[in-house]
């Protein structure tokens, strides 16, 4: 049986936000009297997360997603609730529970600028206790699934950003750690360096059994990544569970353009009881549900002279859209 | 455990950083010549005689600001500083969960540059010798061994007071502030400026209660070979480095628990 590695209960977070009114008053006003208010960030979450698991973390900006990570990883101090990673209380910040997670946030670096990431690699082995035999042969596997060779002894600041996001990875994956935490990994990548990026997370996963936790606003990110979303909306957990059942659920329809042979055919088709989307000529959109496919398909086909056919999936950007905008009841 | 974690990971992290300063071997060389104050101060005191009040020669007053200097150049800490920029832009959340305190990273950092300046202050002392061909000695080596060893301390003192200011950052985000107090006592008190023997006696004993005459003032006194109790004034270093750290344990601890990991 696989054993849970990430167990939240009732997590809440609170910050202490000051706030300003506009103009010369309201500064001379913050200035003497400010104001600041409690801001509960997130609200009363639990969720179980099980060793090897890929898991995204969907939400509009402000969401919360970021702030659970932190947490998660030992970061900032929850507000209230439990939260136990690999049996560790993740803000004891405990010598063993660090060296078995990691960190890596899309647009912040741990690379040292102005050395070649090698430096760096080697200071974190020995910050992990690593000797430099160990060391040398975790770089040299990294380096080789990563894909990346001379741009290690390049100093930082001369490599490209997709070069830089892979030395940032290698740093951070060092020690071979059990947990990962992913914030935005491949923000400003271009679409190459993305798929790589995938690429090798799905690699890692798959010969380390580590679990990952992600956050991305790129839907191929968590789509070819993660089997399980766990959707945040204003700090509160609105849909945890299965991709593919979350995206059935919110779009239950398929589209299918249907080319027939003449117009006469297409007006028969609009008029025989299915769901028509659109009409052009002789071509028309339907709307059928998932699980009639097909025997709508069948009788179609059967029934109607078609000279072409296209079953078009509805565009998955669209539809966790849809997600990032609606609280639980509405899912 | 402490062994492996000085031999280790401070060594490794002293490697890098000192790679890392070499990139900037010119600015560095700048910051030493910046330091130069004890020369200007000195040229105060000779040229209006005021060293004949504290019955110190013209030569032991030299030997003093060039050891002041020194002492200055080893012990100059700026980590509230290089702290407060790395919360303030998030680049400290990476180093929070790394199993080593991300002090070590800062207080590597310093060591590294001490370092690198170490021959642009030996120029320095060169050229003044030149000019002073007078005020040249040789310390024996023990008191030169002490005088390591004390500027050292001075420098440990204050990397902890620093550090417990720039952990301020965690509640009020510009902790550098709050460093601009401690500056103006620093500048007074440490004998940066002036010998603390020039003080009036009764300014004097409470200044020795602070840990500021032993941050210039005593290193460079020993290391010139001017008057001072030995081991009064380690005992002094030993004695603030033991209250000063439990107190940065604690305010680190607390500290940490208010942490938003702003900018990430």
């Amino acid at each position: 049986m696989v054993q849970n590695i990430i167990d939240v209960r009732n997590l809440s977070k609170s910050f202490d936000i000051s706030s300003k009114e506009p103009g010369l008053k309201g500064t001379i006003k913050h200035f003497f009297r400010r104001q600041t208010k409690s801001l509960k960030v997130i609200k009363d979450i639990s969720f179980e997360i099980k060793e090897g698991e890929i898991v995204g973390f969907l939400g509009a900006n402000g969401a919360g997603k970021t702030t659970i990570l932190k947490m998660l990883c030992g970061l900032i101090y929850p507000s209230e609730g439990s939260i136990l990673v690999s049996g560790y209380i993740p803000f004891r910040r405990k010598e063993n529970f660090l060296k078995n997670i990691t960190l890596i946030m899309g647009q912040k670096q741990q690379l040292i600028w102005d050395l070649p990431p090698i430096e760096s690699f080697y200071l974190n082995a020995s910050i992990y206790d690593l000797d430099k035999f160990e060391a040398k042969k975790r770089i040299n596997k990294l380096s080789e699934m990563l894909e990346i060779d001379e741009e290690l002894f390049i100093p930082v600041r001369k490599l490209s950003l997709g070069q830089r996001m892979k030395s940032e990875l290698l740093a951070a994956l060092i020690h071979e750690p059990n947990v990962l935490f992913l914030d935005e990994p491949t923000l400003g990548l271009d679409i190459n360096a993305q798929r790589n990026l995938r690429k090798f997370l799905q690699k890692y996963n798959k010969e380390t059994n580590a679990t990952i936790c992600l956050t991305s606003h790129y839907m191929k990110d968590i789509t070819s990544l993660c089997k399980r979303v766990i959707c945040v909306h204003e700090g509160t957990i609105s849909y945890d569970g299965k991709l593919d059942l979350l995206l059935k659920k919110l779009s239950p329809f398929k589209e299918i353009l249907i080319v027939c042979r003449s117009e006469e055919d297409a007006f028969k088709l609009e008029n025989s009881g299915f769901n028509v989307k659109n009409k052009i000529k002789n071509e028309i959109t339907i709307k059928i549900e998932n699980n009639s496919i097909t025997s709508s398909l069948k009788t179609i086909l059967n029934n109607f002279d078609i000279e072409d056919l296209f079953i078009n999936e509805p565009p998955i950007d669209e539809i966790i859209g849809r997600v990032l905008i609606k609280k639980n009841h509405d899912i | 455990m402490i062994s492996n974690l000085i031999n280790r990971k401070i060594f490794t992290l002293l490697k890098v950083q000192y790679s890392n300063m070499l990139e900037y071997r010119v600015e560095i060389a700048l910051w030493a010549i910046s330091g130069i104050i004890p020369f200007f101060m000195l040229n105060i005191w000779t040229n209006n005689n005021l060293n004949e009040s504290i019955n110190i020669s013209d030569v032991m007053l030299s030997r003093y600001f060039l050891c002041a200097f020194f002492v200055r150049q080893f012990s100059v800490v700026w980590v509230v500083f290089s702290f407060e920029e790395d919360s303030l832009m998030g680049k400290v959340s990476p180093y929070l969960i790394q199993p080593l305190n991300p002090f070590f990273r800062y207080f590597a950092q310093h060591l590294a540059e001490q370092i690198t300046r170490f021959p642009f202050a030996l120029m320095i002392a060169f050229f003044f010798f030149i000019f002073n061909p007078e005020s040249i000695w040789i310390p024996n080596l023990v008191i030169l061994f002490l005088s390591i060893v004390s500027t050292f301390l001075s420098f440990l003192i204050q990397f902890l007071i620093q550090s417990i200011v720039a952990c301020l950052c965690f509640w009020t985000e510009k902790a550098s502030s709050i460093e601009r107090l401690l500056f103006i006592p620093t500048l007074f008190l440490s004998g940066l400026l002036a010998p603390v023997v020039s003080f009036p006696t009764y300014v004097k004993s409470w200044i020795y209660l602070t840990p500021f005459p032993y941050l210039i003032d005593f290193p460079a006194n020993l290391l010139s070979g001017n008057e001072t109790n030995i081991s009064r004034g380690l005992s002094m270093q030993i004695l603030w480095i033991f209250l000063l750290f439990p107190l940065f344990k604690k305010i680190w601890s607390e500290g940490t628990k208010k942490y938003t990991a702003m900018g990430s």
